[in-house]
């Protein structure tokens, strides 16, 4: 399972763990799981009506940013954050 | 005189044209004056536009009246918020520094029922010639009810401070959320604070409680301006079929594209944004401020519309970066291992929510090992322009916080302020204080290069003379990108990309397709697409362009190379395996008779099966943090307190620098814009929020009057997921400077400069101070 960890604003849903074993082959697949696991996180990382994470929101997969977000792949040993994403000038 | 070798690279790969130096292919049009530019557009017909700006920092919008204005003869549109539709508040990334939130932007563009900020456009006309609408805007009568400015973070989050928004959504969230708006019938305090989050590792606690030395210490800046040379301007055309042409100045004219659309409530594909030259944006040029504008005045008038901002437009109504506070508490053991870092951002978003504080956070501690670490971020409105995007955005402030306490503690340990650096330098698969493991850095093999350099291995002599290092990181940026490559009869190429070309790009992406298929990069020819050429590229910023378009183009070459090997296939009849693409020329792999060049395939590519257009769309994952290092040497007067750079070092990891002397270029600005942000460059108000110092004279940038030659050497640690080893360089190196300043003035007099800038008048009071005087 990947672990994911949990912003510190949000570990309040997850009993006060910074970090869950959650499963999940994709992002999307993980965050629905992590929402299963956890209910009421889904809403602060998705924007449902887009079906895509919030804007400004980034998933960091193994220490790299995803390009493709919802879409992505999470391998069994994954580490996943999720950040504010960093632009630039 | 020191010994002055340019374009020391480091290098860890050498490739046939990646890493050399040709002259830019729009080097001649630049420099004979062709090129064309944000104003260089002129059409029949074309009118002038005018922003009104509110005098008042601070005020709610009663009433508007245009009929005078209006009636003068040669005006032909008067235009407001009221003439252009609300934008919803929904957030979008613009991959540019901060997460825009498109209502507040349109807001920002022309203000709607209130005016946030001295200069926020209020109106805006379109006439005959500058002087008709500079003069109609005098006959605009706008009824204001003048409110109490709040001008720091400081002030904004004091209970009682004046409120900018009045249903502003206080947001605490993982991700950067610059608010919106809460319904009428929400219940929630009326707050300036738009965000706050944290971010924790480890036991702080323990972490402290096991350390043997800790330092604590607080930071102040000001607002500072991006300071490009050209102005924001273009023009825009709404023709009679409802379709709009937009010719400006911008970093991305994907973006102009965008929210011109969708602040006027149209289709993008309705809107076609032609990217101009861009004399230097540095982050500010990724938003809009002038083609909605123009647009909207010219839907009104049915006449092409320009609009150029003055440079006291620019410095009152475009974005400077934020002011900032910033604490930082740090724990090491005896033997200089740091093992507890505290820290809280606050920094001034100016009128609308979205500071780059959460970039700033996560760069803060970037480069360094630390278990144990809580950081706080905290994004407040105040009564100044929208904060814009500003080459590393947020991170410089960061860094002046943080490595000006890491000296003061490597100081108390009695050790090396770069060996304390290597002591503590995250690695590969070491962790964040943010939380995500680095991917390969080249953080210690930038230190590294920068303890052997001549420059820190040479004693420094003389009074009130003083060194000073400091370390920035840089998290860069990809994205979406595209590129196309056409093979021309005569065996030259035609590349078009989506990049607008700031720092010498487009002969860095020339150079990926020459590298590609072994030609000559005088015989790549390579152009920036508008919006109906070329597919969607984000914008010019994030340090990604060499990285993500470069990525693109490699990728459009590759399709050109095996089109060819096709091509020679077909000709001589046998399996596409059988042919060898080497140097430029086709070979049969086992019959060495067998030999066609690029240029002849491309001379049969008709009758041998049409054009040859290779294309490329990507958005490549993994661009890799960038790594600075920085040394200085200062001298301090004691009659003014002018501080003067003696000598300046910058070391960086560019994983593999395409073309060296614009990597260096690169750096080079950076320092010196840092080196102006350290020393002169400030906003300066008055106690009703005007600003007293909108011009060049009185904003005192560096000229070459002021600065040595920056010395630079090139790390090359490659990134893996670049087919060159590409890592973006623009922007890290503008976050050492000004720590690394403070601490050689501190080496210098003995004196922690604390609040930027580090002035003459400030640097005298603090001698004067400790000389009890």
């Amino acid at each position: 399972m990947a672990e994911v960890w949990i912003p510190p604003k949000l570990q309040q849903l997850t009993g006060g763990n910074q970090q869950v074993q959650v499963e999940g082959a994709t992002v999307r697949r993980l965050i629905n799981n992590l929402e299963a696991q956890h209910p009421g996180i889904k809403e602060y990382l998705v924007d449902e009506v887009e079906d895509d994470l919030i804007p400004g929101l980034a998933v960091i997969i193994d220490g790299e940013v995803s390009q493709l977000g919802m879409l992505d792949k999470v391998g069994e040993d994954s580490e996943v954050h999720f950040l504010p994403a960093i632009g630039g000038g | 005189m020191l010994e002055y070798k340019p374009n020391t690279v480091l290098s860890n790969q050498e490739f046939d044209s990646i890493g050399s130096s040709p002259v830019r292919h729009d080097g001649a049009d630049k420099v004979t004056g062709r090129a064309r530019y944000g104003a260089d557009t002129n059409m029949p017909g074309m009118l002038y536009g005018k922003i009104l700006r509110s005098p008042h920092a601070h005020a709610v919008i009663k009433s508007v009246d245009a009929s005078e204005a209006e009636a003068m003869p040669g005006v032909y549109a008067v235009v407001t918020s009221a003439d252009w539709p609300e934008t919803s508040m929904k957030l979008t990334d613009l991959a540019e520094g901060a997460i825009h939130n498109l209502g507040f932007l349109s807001m920002n563009v022309l203000a709607r029922g209130k005016a946030l900020y001295k200069g926020h456009a209020v109106a805006a006309v379109a006439a005959v010639s500058t002087h008709v609408a500079e003069e109609a805007l005098t006959k605009i009568k706008v009824d204001y009810e003048v409110l109490t400015p709040v001008l720091s973070a400081e002030e904004a989050i004091k209970p009682g401070a004046p409120i900018l928004h009045d249903r502003l959504a206080a947001v605490a969230s993982p991700a950067l959320r610059p608010g919106g708006l809460l319904e009428d019938d929400a219940d929630s305090l009326q707050t300036n604070i738009a965000n706050k989050f944290e971010f924790s590792l480890g036991d702080l606690e323990q972490g402290f409680k096991d350390a043997d030395i800790i330092v604590e210490k607080e930071t102040t800046t000001r607002a500072v301006h991006q300071g490009y040379i050209e102005p924001q301007a273009g023009v825009a055309h709404w023709q009679a079929d409802g379709k709009v042409t937009v010719w400006s100045s911008s970093q991305g004219q994907f973006t102009v594209r965008d929210q011109t659309a969708r602040f006027l409530g149209i289709p993008v594909s309705q809107v076609k944004a032609i990217p101009m030259e861009i004399g230097g944006g540095f982050g500010a040029k990724g938003i809009t401020y002038v083609e909605p504008v123009a647009a909207l005045l010219s839907r009104k008038s049915g006449r092409p519309v320009k609009v150029q901002l003055s440079r006291p437009e620019v410095f009152e109504a475009t974005g400077p970066t934020s002011g900032t506070k910033i604490k930082v508490k740090l724990g090491a053991t005896k033997d200089g291992k740091l093992i507890a870092a505290e820290a809280e951002l606050i920094y001034e978003a100016g009128a609308f929510p979205g500071s780059p504080v959460g970039a700033a956070v996560q760069c803060m501690m970037g480069q360094y090992d630390i278990p144990n670490a809580h950081l706080t971020a905290v994004d407040v409105v105040v009564n100044m322009p929208k904060a814009a995007a500003y080459r590393a955005p947020g991170a410089p402030a960061a860094a002046f916080c943080m490595e000006t306490a890491l000296d003061e503690l490597a100081e108390k340990l009695d050790v090396d302020p770069l060996e304390f650096r290597l002591m503590n330098s995250g690695k590969e698969g070491s962790r964040r204080v943010t939380g995500p493991v680095n991917p390969l850095v080249g953080y210690v093999e930038t230190l590294q290069a920068a303890k052997d350099h001549a420059h820190y291995n040479t004693a420094l002599d003389g009074k009130l003379r003083g060194r000073g290092i400091a370390s920035g990181f840089w998290g860069n940026n990809s994205g979406p990108a595209s590129a196309v490559a056409v093979v021309n009869s005569d065996g030259t190429v035609s590349l078009t990309e989506g990049s607008p070309d700031i720092g010498g790009s487009r002969v860095a992406m020339a150079l990926h397709v020459a590298e590609v298929l072994n030609l000559s990069v005088e015989d790549i020819k390579p152009q920036v697409g508008d919006t109906d050429s070329i597919g969607f590229t984000s914008n010019t910023g994030g340090s990604s362009v060499t990285f993500k378009t470069g990525w693109a183009c490699y990728n459009a070459a590759q399709s050109v190379k095996q089109q060819m090997i096709e091509r020679a296939a077909k000709i001589w009849e046998i399996p596409d395996e059988d042919v060898e693409y080497k140097e430029a020329v086709l070979q049969h792999k086992s019959d060495p008779e067998l030999k066609l060049t690029f240029k002849q395939i491309a001379a049969r590519m008709i009758p041998t099966g049409g054009p040859i257009v290779g294309s490329a769309g990507v958005n490549p994952p993994g661009p890799g943090p960038s790594i600075g290092v920085h040394m200085v040497d200062v001298e301090v007067d004691p009659e003014t307190g002018k501080v003067d750079i003696l000598r300046y070092t910058a070391v960086q990891d560019a994983g593999k620098a395409i073309h060296p002397p614009y990597v260096e270029g690169q750096i080079q600005g950076g320092a010196v814009q840092g080196i102006g942000w350290a020393l002169n460059e400030e906003y300066v108000y008055n106690d009703n929020g005007g600003m007293l110092n909108s011009s060049f004279l009185d904003y005192r940038m560096p000229t070459s009057l002021d600065l040595p030659m920056i010395d630079t050497v090139i790390v090359e640690v490659a990134n893996p997921n670049h087919p060159y080893g590409v890592r973006g360089v623009g922007e890290v190196p503008i976050v050492p400077p000004m720590a690394a300043i403070s601490n050689a003035i501190y080496d210098a007099i003995g004196i922690r400069m604390n609040d930027l800038p580090m002035s003459p008048d400030k640097v005298l009071e603090a001698l004067w101070a400790k000389e009890g005087k």
